[in-house]
């Protein structure tokens, strides 16, 4: 039998983070540009300007509806790029913005949308520097797509990777799961539910200093966005490794989230996030970044939900609450369409 | 979650894991029925909480897995067509047809939208009337009581631009089909909850007494499973073969009588194909002659010339059956998995073979 061939024709699944987003990459585009700062795959490339570390990342926003509880395209797109520079334990400083606006979306949604990013860069306290804009006809765009690029300085003192996961680490989250995906769940066409979910969008910036101003040696980290916490896990697994075990009784699963995903057919571990981050930290040094995070309000609910181990390298297993296990993969195509 | 942790909790589980353990003194062959059974059971590690003497098989209740391949070819060449907007449930998107699926369709201009109820592509047919709103009505007897209701509502709108291609299953003859088979193994079953939570399990006492089997309706919790399984293996070590409803939060002997009314009102029984398993008699629901307006066979009737050819190295059908695991399918995470699937068990998330690949119950043993 010929096989449906996904290959031959984009297709969504190819922008969900999952397997075939991966399948892409590792066909088309790392052949095209291979070099020695593209080739980890990182949420960020972090290159050497005379002697300046310098964390550079780029990424679209094509979230629909453009507004939803939480937030707006506005917030992920600041916010995203902000976090993919933090996460690899860099400093952001400046982001440039490149809008495609749709024919006929109404300008005051765009102001609004322009005055999200506008709280967003002064929360995050990076600014804004260059721009552009374009407009395409009518029924060619959904009425806005906005990329967002960044650069950050990474301190010399600072060496996030994943070479440096080492087992026995401890696994941290800094907090509830799922909420961004549900909350544009919430609103989509067909599909309106009433929750008092918001998407958890958050600069993670300010965190991720106060972490690692109590420890140098924290050794990976990721925002678990598209894919969610188990695409996050599993990429973890695989740069290392090393074998990952979760334990579901402790990840953090708001009751909300729960909820749609029991109503819906989803598994919060694949739900998206935009303002959570997964940290891989040594066992002993644990505690006081622990503590370092749950003063800070985007830490506040931060907690260990697994470990590294020396064991099954390149998968993530799941300890289930009522003690069995199982692995979990990578999502094969989409779970939700278009979230981030 | 009220009513969902009760139903997870880690203490009572391992308690009600060692009552089974305690009543457990032969080797026994059981089948849960519905593949939503089976994801919990792969999904949460039941099977690994067992004693060794007892074998689950997995079972042939998952819809989308059953849909024949023909009438996967039906549908995509439905929603080919540029008149038509096609609604389906979500999983039936990636399900392999010969040459094609519904997001590859999708892919190529197909108006093609994903429902969460037959009752939203009833609205949709009403919003555009210049185009033909077709619905891809799967299931079992638990989805049939919301399609029923979706085709009767067009037929009183007077929506003659909605119809629905469907490709209804019935849980009792597929049972039976197990039980005739040669290679049958299973010695009791593990009832569909919510097939009986529509219709209700008085039609399975007959085959309970013909076969002597013991049947156990039961939910789909990790806690319902266990119970369920406890009570089954009871029946089968005291040598019973009785029906015990343990759902009863949701199950009556008598079933939800509106909804079957519903049913009855605008579906009949039919011979319907199993994909992998062939014709059942009896099988399925298909729609009375006062609704033919409704129903896209008849309103494309272009499509009934479709023949189509199953792949050859699937055991799908042997899957369906219980009669093999999904890891002893050659094929089995080599050239089948659930972005090159060559089988609907891998594709749908109550299919058993998706359920194995995606909970990596196959890498477990090299882990």
């Amino acid at each position: 039998m010929e096989q449906p061939n996904s290959n031959k024709k984009i297709i969504l699944g190819h922008g969900s983070g999952g397997k075939l987003s991966a399948e892409l990459i590792e066909s088309l585009f790392l052949p095209a540009f291979r070099n020695e700062f593209l080739s980890p795959l990182g949420d960020q490339a972090v290159v050497n300007i005379n002697g300046i570390r310098i964390a550079f990342t780029t990424d679209s926003y094509v979230v629909n509806p453009i507004f939803f509880p939480g937030g707006s395209i506005g917030d992920v797109a600041v916010n995203g790029t902000v976090n993919d520079l933090a996460v690899g334990g860099a400093r952001p400083l400046y982001i440039s913005a490149g809008l495609i606006l749709e024919e006929g979306m109404p300008v005051d949604e765009l102001e609004r949308i322009v005055s999200d990013m506008k709280r967003a860069c002064e929360y995050a306290g990076v600014q804004l520097v260059t721009g552009d804009t374009k407009v395409v006809e009518k029924g060619k765009g959904d009425k806005i797509f906005i990329n967002t690029s960044g650069i950050g300085v990474v301190d010399a003192d600072v060496d996030i990777s994943p070479q440096r996961v080492r087992p026995g680490d401890k696994i941290i989250v800094n907090g509830p799961i799922g909420e961004h995906g549900i909350a544009i769940m919430s609103i989509r066409e067909g599909l309106e539910f009433e929750t008092e979910i918001q998407s958890d969008t958050a600069p993670l910036n300010h965190l991720v200093r106060d972490m690692l101003n109590v420890s140098k040696n924290i050794r990976w980290m990721r925002d678990p966005t598209r894919g969610g916490l188990s695409s996050s896990c599993n990429e973890l697994a695989k740069s290392a490794q090393k074998g990952i075990i979760l334990h579901e009784s402790m990840i953090p699963v708001p009751e909300a989230v729960k909820a749609a995903c029991e109503i819906l057919g989803l598994d919060p571990l694949y739900v998206a996030n935009e303002g959570k981050l997964l940290a891989v930290v040594p066992a002993e040094e644990t505690d006081a970044i622990l503590e370092a995070m749950h003063k800070n309000p985007q830490g506040k609910d931060a907690r260990i939900i697994g470990e590294v181990v020396d064991d099954h390298h390149g998968f993530v297993l799941l300890k289930t609450t009522i003690g069995g296990s199982r692995v979990v993969d990578m999502l094969a195509g989409e779970q939700l369409p278009r979230i981030c | 979650m009220k009513y969902i942790d009760e139903y997870r909790d880690a203490d009572l589980i391992k308690k009600q894991a060692e009552k089974i353990r305690s009543i457990t003194t032969k080797k026994w062959a059981i089948m849960e029925v519905c593949g939503g059974q089976t994801h919990t059971i792969v999904k949460t590690g039941i099977d690994q909480l067992l004693p060794e003497q007892i074998t689950l098989i997995h079972g042939p209740g998952c819809p989308v897995c059953v849909t024949p391949l023909e009438m996967i070819d039906k549908a995509l060449e439905i929603a080919s067509r540029p008149d038509v907007i096609f609604t389906s449930f979500g999983d039936m998107l990636r399900v392999p047809g010969s040459h094609k699926n519904l997001f590859s369709v999708k892919a190529d201009g197909g108006n093609i939208r994903i429902v969460y109820s037959p009752l939203d592509a009833v609205k949709l047919a009403q919003k555009n009337p210049d185009k033909k709103v077709v619905f891809f009505a799967v299931g079992f007897e638990t989805t049939a009581p919301a399609n029923a209701m979706a085709v009767w509502q067009a037929k009183q709108l007077g929506l003659n631009n909605f119809s629905m291609l469907v490709s209804h299953v019935l849980v009792p003859p597929a049972m039976e089909a197990v039980l005739d088979s040669p290679f049958n193994s299973v010695q009791g079953f593990i009832a569909a909850g919510h097939v009986c939570a529509v219709m209700g399990y008085e039609e399975y006492e007959p085959m309970a007494q013909k076969y002597k089997v013991p049947m156990v309706v039961t939910g789909f919790e990790p806690l319902d499973l266990l119970q369920g399984i406890y009570m089954l293996i009871k029946q089968l070590e005291e040598g019973r073969y009785e029906i015990e409803n343990q759902y009863s939060r949701a199950v009556t002997r008598e079933g939800n009588i509106p909804a079957r009314e519903t049913i009855n009102k605008v579906f009949e029984i039919g011979d319907r194909s199993w994909r992998g398993i062939g014709v059942i008699p009896k099988s399925g629901y298909r729609l009375k002659d006062e609704f033919a307006a409704h129903d896209a066979e008849i309103v494309f009737s272009e499509i009934s010339d479709i023949q189509s050819k199953e792949s050859e190295i699937c055991i799908s059908g042997l899957v369906l059956q219980g009669v093999k695991k999904p890891h002893e399918c050659a094929a089995f995470g080599k050239e089948c998995t659930p972005m090159t699937p060559l089988g609907a068990t891998m594709v749908s998330s109550e299919g058993a073979c998706a359920a194995y690949y995606n909970y990596g119950r196959y890498r477990q043993g090299t882990l």
